[in-house]
């Protein structure tokens, strides 16, 4: 973006006077300025009123400010010890990264199929997937739940209240639109790579594995942290398998906590979010240089 | 792995790694290979050994068989050369069709029956809670102490009552009948059963969570008796004075002398008057569920005023996010300007919190008591509680979780245009808008266009959006069922697990629709657009 030069930039340096400098500067990137002024106040606010409700000393949503009047750290200390935290947050953070990993190998292995092979099913099979996304999986909540409850009378340890249970629920959806935006950006690494690979007696494990994976690594972290977001988001399918207090994800127990005090419970919730947060802004932050590329590149190639 | 892509042709020196036949397999280069191939496939047996042996036990031959064919599945599929893009499909699709596609086609078969809380089972099923639910103490009848324990999980296990008689002999009692008990602890102060082997005790609470089913469950002792828990810790031997006859296919309450007689098409047993038993049974009530959504008039009116506002929500949000990601997209689509870094990780801010979090907070923000709106602006405005403004938090809360993800995707679009082409337009005349109306946002679209139909179909199906601010409402006061957010998704929610009776049939008939309702929507659009094209390719 940064090697281009606007026209609008280059017929300013040529008419510069003294008297309309300012005008100028107005006309060409004051108005910018300004317009991101409103637009970051807008995108801003929210936060701003969460990180101030979490410092707020008195940890109430009455008297939690825009801008914050006191700063302690009461509401994380309440957070810690009045609520099974930890367990919480390690139960998202497992299911988010466990969700992620697995499905962008699973999905980077079917994409791959989909790019390089030519097989009978592959046209069916990729309009397929596409058709089944339009059915919200947790539509399909109550034959999930009978079905949970069969398994979990023959082996508990799958079954409700547990992490796996849940998880096999969440991998079941690891082929999806992820696939096709990995598929469209499989497409884009050329072909005679594989092939001259091939020729040297590589097998297409080790093509896969050795070539196109090291090539495609943005949309792997694209489709990775994609995941890794609407794992961390999931409410209504946790909110069925998981019941018991110390099997529930951070946000089903942040949930919990603003519904039954609403007001009391709100400084704590504001540290919870925060928390909640925080590995995604992490993950956004060393993914930064992907994600345009990885977010367009299934759609601008076109 | 097996090396089936032998299309190499021999390279001139090293013909040892170049025989044709599966010798390669052994070489070094697959070698590690091999070992992670035969490690996962031997993991993968255990699992199956480890799923098969409650099912052996349980004498599930049909379980066992599906196992064993998943099984037989995989080892064809992996140890075989012929079948590459299996190998690569096969992990995804086994969990896909098993936890997606298996359930979706389940919900179909649901969406023609009335399952739903009055029509659980079969026939039989319903006729044993009947009579059961109707036993009432008999003169001469025993007493026993209660313990209430189930087989396996507490939650789900079947119910089962361990009973001791006044001499405190030990009885386990289920849908079967009255055994003797072998293997039982009995406390000799309550005279109660504290422990057996092969049943799980309950507790109180847990007995208490399935209170319901317990008032339908009798232990069956012949000719219409049967026993029934009294409280917690007594039970009692009595008769069913509702009692089935198969001769007339009906119920005769022997008290009342009312006939109810078994209605096959609508699961239930009716009396003359038209009053039913509420136990009913699950029927196929063929398209009856999607008759009543679009012709009953009060379902019909609520259906599709939701459904209007379910749209004009997807097409608001999603033309909403697009303008203003795209705005900001164009304001920063310059080479010069000071801070757009700061600029750009401000704006994708919201993006990046999380939005569970995020509604609940907004949900509070517009709290009419304590709301942050209402201490800005000095105002006392119940948000949530008028149609109109609840309708402008949802759609308020949602662009601003939802613009950063267009203006990333518009940025890296509007640089993969090149200048050349604006610059020529300019050249040519074109003022400002006009090359942007005419050359830059017809390039755009293209490449904006899937990611627009996806937008618009995620936020058709936005359940969180809903659910977590408003959770449908408000709602008017002589329909507790839609309220004036509520999307289509809420509303089935809604139907199947929030109501008294849980209507899983109707629930699924609405499943089934907005699968259609969308599905139609995106395949029009779709064909429009170049997304279906590279399948192709």
């Amino acid at each position: 973006m940064t090697a281009q030069t606007s026209e609008r930039g280059t017929r300013a340096t040529y008419r510069r006077s003294p008297g309309s400098a300012f005008a100028l500067w107005a006309g060409r990137v004051g108005w910018r300025h300004l317009v991101m002024i409103v637009v970051a106040a807008f995108a801003l606010f929210p936060v701003l009123f969460v990180v101030s409700a979490a410092v707020n000393p008195v940890g109430t949503l009455s008297s939690a400010r825009l801008w914050p009047t006191g700063a302690g750290f009461d509401n994380a200390r309440d957070l810690f010890t009045n609520t099974p935290f930890t367990t919480w947050y390690a139960n998202s953070l497992f299911f988010a990264l466990t969700n992620a990993v697995v499905t962008v190998l699973l999905s980077a292995l079917a994409a791959y199929a989909f790019s390089r092979m030519r097989f009978r099913g592959r046209r069916v099979g990729m309009i397929g997937l596409l058709i089944i996304q339009m059915f919200p999986q947790f539509l399909a909540i109550v034959a999930i739940y009978l079905m949970f409850s069969t398994i979990g009378e023959y082996r508990p340890e799958i079954g409700f209240d547990t992490r796996w249970g849940l998880l096999l629920v969440y991998l079941g959806g690891a082929l999806s639109i992820n696939t096709w935006l990995m598929k469209g950006f499989f497409d884009t690494v050329p072909k005679e790579l594989d092939e001259s690979a091939q020729m040297d007696g590589a097998t297409h494990a080790q093509v896969f594995f050795r070539i196109m994976l090291p090539l495609v690594t943005p949309v792997l972290a694209i489709v990775g942290l994609l995941v890794f977001i609407s794992t961390i988001n999931e409410f209504l399918m946790a909110s069925v398998f998981l019941r018991d207090t110390g099997a529930k994800t951070l946000g089903l127990g942040l949930y919990q906590l603003v519904e039954s005090q609403r007001n009391a419970n709100f400084g704590m919730f504001a540290v919870g979010a925060i928390m909640l947060s925080l590995p995604t802004l992490i993950v956004f932050w060393f993914l930064q240089r992907y994600i345009t590329e990885g977010l367009t590149a299934g759609a601008v190639k076109g | 792995m097996a090396s089936d892509s032998n299309a190499g042709a021999p390279g001139p020196g090293v013909p040892a790694r170049t025989s044709p036949s599966g010798g390669r397999s052994s070489g070094s280069g697959s070698l590690w290979g091999q070992l992670v191939k035969i490690s996962l496939l031997g993991l993968f047996t255990a699992l199956a050994v480890w799923a098969v042996l409650p099912l052996y036990v349980d004498g599930n031959w049909w379980g066992m068989a599906v196992v064993a064919a998943v099984l037989v599945l995989v080892y064809l599929v992996y140890l075989s050369k012929r079948t590459v893009p299996l190998k690569y499909l096969l992990p995804g699709v086994l969990l896909l069709v098993a936890f997606q596609i298996l359930p979706v086609l389940y919900t179909m078969s649901t969406s023609v029956t009335n399952f739903s809380d009055g029509h659980r089972g079969d026939k039989d099923q319903a006729i044993a809670a009947i009579e059961a639910y109707s036993v009432t103490r008999a003169e001469q009848g025993r007493e026993f102490g209660l313990t209430v324990a189930t087989v396996g999980d507490p939650d789900l296990g079947e119910l089962v009552f361990l009973l001791t008689d006044t001499e405190g002999t030990p009885y386990v009692g289920d849908i079967e009948g009255l055994r003797p008990l072998d293997d039982a602890t009995v406390d000799p102060g309550s005279g109660r059963v504290t422990e057996a082997f092969g049943y799980t005790v309950l507790t109180p609470a847990q007995v208490n969570a399935r209170s319901r089913e317990l008032e339908e469950f009798a232990v069956p002792v012949g000719d219409g008796s049967g026993i029934r828990a009294n409280s917690l810790s007594t039970a009692y031997e009595g008769r069913a004075t509702r009692v089935y006859d198969a001769d007339c296919d009906c119920v005769t309450d022997t008290e009342t002398g009312v006939v109810y007689t078994a209605d096959d098409e609508r699961g239930a047993f009716y009396d003359e008057d038209g009053q039913r038993l509420p136990q009913g049974w699950q029927v196929n009530v063929g398209f009856d569920n999607f008759a009543r959504f679009l012709f009953n008039p009060t379902f019909a009116s609520s259906f599709f005023s939701i459904l209007v506002w379910n749209i004009a929500f997807a097409v608001s949000i999603t033309f909403l996010v697009f303008v203003v990601g795209l705005a900001i997209a164009l304001t920063l689509h310059t080479p010069r300007l000071r801070g757009k870094v700061v600029y750009r990780v401000l704006v994708v801010l919201p993006y990046a919190m999380s939005s569970l979090a995020m509604y609940l907070l907004w949900r509070d923000m517009f709290n009419t008591d304590f709301g942050l709106f209402n201490q800005l602006l000095g105002t006392n405005v119940d948000w949530l509680g008028d149609a109109w403004t609840a309708r402008f938090a949802v759609i308020l809360a949602n662009v601003w979780l939802g613009y950063p993800y267009m203006f990333l995707v518009a940025t890296g679009a509007l640089q993969a245009i090149p200048r050349e082409l604006t610059q020529a337009a300019r050249i040519d005349g074109a003022g400002a808008w006009q090359a942007f109306r005419h050359v830059t946002l017809p390039m755009l679209m293209v490449a904006m266009t899937p990611i627009l139909i996806a937008t618009f179909a995620f936020n058709f199906n936005n359940f969180n959006a809903v659910w977590l601010i408003t959770k449908g409402g408000p709602f008017p006061s002589n329909d507790p069922s839609a309220g004036a957010t509520d999307l289509l998704i809420t509303y089935t929610y809604r139907m199947a697990f929030s109501q008294a009776t849980a209507e899983y049939g109707y629930a699924a008939a609405l499943s089934v629709m907005i699968f259609v309702i969308v599905s139609v929507m995106s395949v029009i659009s779709l064909s429009r657009s170049k997304a279906l094209q590279e399948v192709d390719r």
